[in-house]
């Protein structure tokens, strides 16, 4: 669990970061979201003490950062930024390995680790522990800044804009990835976005900033149906915004018993991807399947839509 | 391939040269002895006719294959054997000119000889060029070549010629002349290298430091080298007559100590430069990275910058040895010894043979040193720029 308290930071009369606090609780993610110079980033780099803060404090799992020296801190926190900041002298492998060194781990701990994580990350060891990042694609090289990010197992991971570099397809197949990833090693994340979209598709709380302030911290569909402020309300969309809250549920959440001879619509989709298949389609309701094929129940346009307006 | 007559514009002008400097210059010069102006002879009057046919023959291969052969490694080679024929053919005019036993007549390559090796040089590096090898098949092929010259030289083939004559007159302190130069080089360097990466890497983390550092020792640049030796001389004279200590080490107005802290000077500035420019290419995602996985600020730069910078400052080094090797012959004014020695001697006695012994191990060893460090540069350099 991450605890930021009246956590601030100013450069010569500007105020940065302007008493912000917030809670990350164990295994979850918050996105931090907002404009360039929002003070998005800077907060975030306070949690590992990259930036030092002038006011405020960050417990992690109830200790204060600042009782240990900021090196030592740094090491059981994971790191990934924008374009992936792999060393380019180092091979895969070696990259991976370099806070399992910092810390001193036998070589007997660390090569089954790096395999592990290749394999996590969909790089067959053989083909890529070897590489250097050069010889890989964007895509590649942020899953290996990502799993270098993540081999010492940290419990604290904290991305800034990791996706940032990426193209749109690449991008979103990235983000499945760290869910699928997130989810099995229970890691607790901040990540760093300007866009509103992927704070919404991986955040389980999404906080907004402008100007150095926390204007709202919440989980996304608060964001939607009781934005704090007009700015809140502007950067999450109010032209789309019931399509954006269709996409926070997904179909099997709202599934009813029931047969339907539409369209087979996965139990993982997204309100708004079954609305959109529903309506191509000009099916009133579809079949929802598990994702090992077996029926669950079905959908249909009208229980769709009740979920499209603020309760 | 010869199929396409097309001709080669280079090998056109090798071929030019190469045929005017036959015709029209000297191919060797006789002198009755080391100091009297000599006869320029042609190379049908240096060498038997079959020796003389041949030579030319091989010559005129060459140059077709200069004309018109367009495969590098076809020209490389017959560039090579064409250098191997005409050190032969120059060492067989020597032989056969000087009367056995004699050991005062000189016969020297002439100007035509000197210009038709460097035309084979040139044809030789531009296929080189071309063919684009690997660092560690251009060191094999330095290698092979000190190697073929070498044997050459221990077998004696050369020493009817004057340069040779020089060097058995003098070669006991030739070694030590060679030794003294490569110390003067190589202490100079490595004093340098103390100084100027830890100043290079200050002037990268306190930016302030950065102009006025280079500034300074872009002046220091700018001093000419005798200049230099003479603004030294004043104050280490001085030192020496004060500090009985300074004399006692070897500290001296002339001599070893002006030459080495005046090479030292020089090196600064190619060294910083390029450890400033080196560090300054590393990726900042690279270092934020580093950073924020728990590298300490001293990790950071030994695991992370300087490897990545290592490349840059790798050139700097070789231009700082290139440059030394070729500066430290003037040391030989003030008494540093070196093979300057031999050139200064040699233009005091307008002895050109001696200038040439000190002058062609020189020009041998810069060149030497460019290629290893240029194989070591590009072997370092991971990165795709």
């Amino acid at each position: 669990m991450i605890t930021v308290e009246n956590l601030s930071k100013r450069y010569g009369t500007t105020r940065v970061v302007d008493d912000v606090s917030m809670t990350v609780e164990r295994g979850r993610i918050a996105v931090i979201v907002g404009t360039s110079g929002s003070g998005k980033s800077t907060l975030l780099r306070m949690i590992n003490r990259l930036v030092e803060p002038d006011g405020g404090r960050v417990l992690i799992d109830g200790k204060d950062t600042r009782s240990e020296p900021a090196h030592l801190l740094r090491r059981r926190i994971g790191y990934a930024i924008q374009g992936h900041g792999l060393f380019p002298h180092r091979t895969v492998a070696e990259n991976i390995a370099t806070v399992p060194l910092l810390l001193g781990w036998p070589e007997a701990r660390i090569q089954p680790r790096i395999e592990a994580l290749l394999h996590a990350f969909q790089l067959d060891p053989a083909n890529y522990a070897h590489k250097f990042p050069h010889q890989l694609s964007g895509g590649q090289q942020q899953r290996v800044g990502v799993a270098r990010a993540l081999a010492a197992e940290p419990a604290v991971l904290l991305m800034d804009e990791p996706f940032g570099a990426l193209d749109p397809i690449i991008r979103t197949k990235a983000q499945d990835d760290l869910l699928a990833i997130q989810r099995r090693f229970g890691t607790t994340i901040v990540l760093v976005t300007h866009d509103m979209e992927e704070a919404f598709r991986l955040g389980d709380r999404v906080a907004v900033m402008s100007h150095g302030r926390m204007l709202q911290y919440d989980r996304p569909a608060v964001l939607l149906t009781r934005p704090a402020d007009p700015l809140v309300a502007r950067m999450t969309g109010i032209a789309d915004r019931a399509l954006r809250l269709l996409s926070l549920t997904s179909v099997g959440e709202i599934a009813s018993p029931g047969q339907s001879d539409g369209p087979e619509i996965p139990a993982t989709a997204s309100l708004r991807d079954a609305l959109s298949e529903l309506l191509w389609r000009g099916a009133e309701s579809g079949r929802v399947l598990r994702s090992d094929g077996t029926a669950l129940g079905r959908v249909t346009i009208a229980a769709i839509l009740a979920h499209g307006k603020p309760e | 391939m010869v199929s396409a007559l097309r001709i080669d514009r280079l090998g056109a002008l090798f071929t030019a040269v190469g045929a005017l400097a036959l015709a029209f210059l000297p191919f060797v010069v006789f002198k009755q002895n080391r100091i009297l102006p000599g006869d320029a002879l042609s190379l049908y009057a240096a060498l038997p006719p079959p020796a003389a046919y041949a030579c030319l023959a091989a010559l005129i291969v060459t140059a077709i294959t200069g004309l018109f052969v367009r495969q590098a490694r076809i020209r490389f080679g017959v560039a090579l054997l064409g250098i191997v024929i005409l050190a032969a053919a120059v060492a067989a005019a020597g032989n056969g000119l000087t009367p056995p036993g004699n050991r005062v007549v000189r016969v020297a390559p002439g100007a035509g000889c000197w210009l038709l090796l460097a035309t084979l040089m040139l044809m030789a590096t531009d296929a080189l060029t071309r063919l684009k090898p690997r660092p560690l098949t251009r060191v094999l092929l330095l290698a092979l070549c000190a190697a073929g010259a070498g044997i050459a030289l221990a077998h004696g083939i050369f020493d009817h010629l004057s340069v040779m004559r020089e060097y058995a007159v003098n070669s006991e302190r030739f070694g030590r002349e060679l030794q003294r130069h490569l110390w003067l080089v190589l202490g100079s360097l490595g004093a340098a290298l103390c100084l100027a990466l830890p100043l290079g890497m200050l002037c990268h983390r306190v930016p302030r430091l950065r102009a006025g550092t280079l500034g300074v020792l872009n002046l220091v640049q700018t001093i000419p080298g005798i200049a230099l030796f003479g603004i030294l001389m004043a104050p280490l004279a001085a030192l020496a007559a004060n500090v009985p200590l300074a004399a006692r080490i070897g500290i001296h107005g002339i001599g070893a100590a002006p030459a080495v802290i005046a090479l030292f000077l020089y090196s600064l500035l190619p060294i910083v430069a390029n450890t400033v420019t080196g560090l300054a290419r590393v990726s900042p995602a690279a270092v934020e990275a580093a950073r924020g996985m728990g590298m300490t600020p001293g990790q950071v730069l030994a695991r992370v910058e300087m490897p990545l910078a290592l490349p840059v400052v790798l050139s700097g080094v070789r231009i700082v040895l290139v440059q030394n090797i070729g500066l430290a012959t003037i040391a030989a004014l003030i008494g540093a010894g070196g093979l300057g020695a031999f050139v200064f001697q040699g233009i005091g006695q307008t002895a050109i043979d001696l200038v040439l012994l000190g002058a062609i191990p020189t020009v041998a060893m810069a060149f030497a040193a460019s290629v290893l460090l240029d194989a070591l540069v590009e072997t370092m350099d991971r990165t795709p720029q």
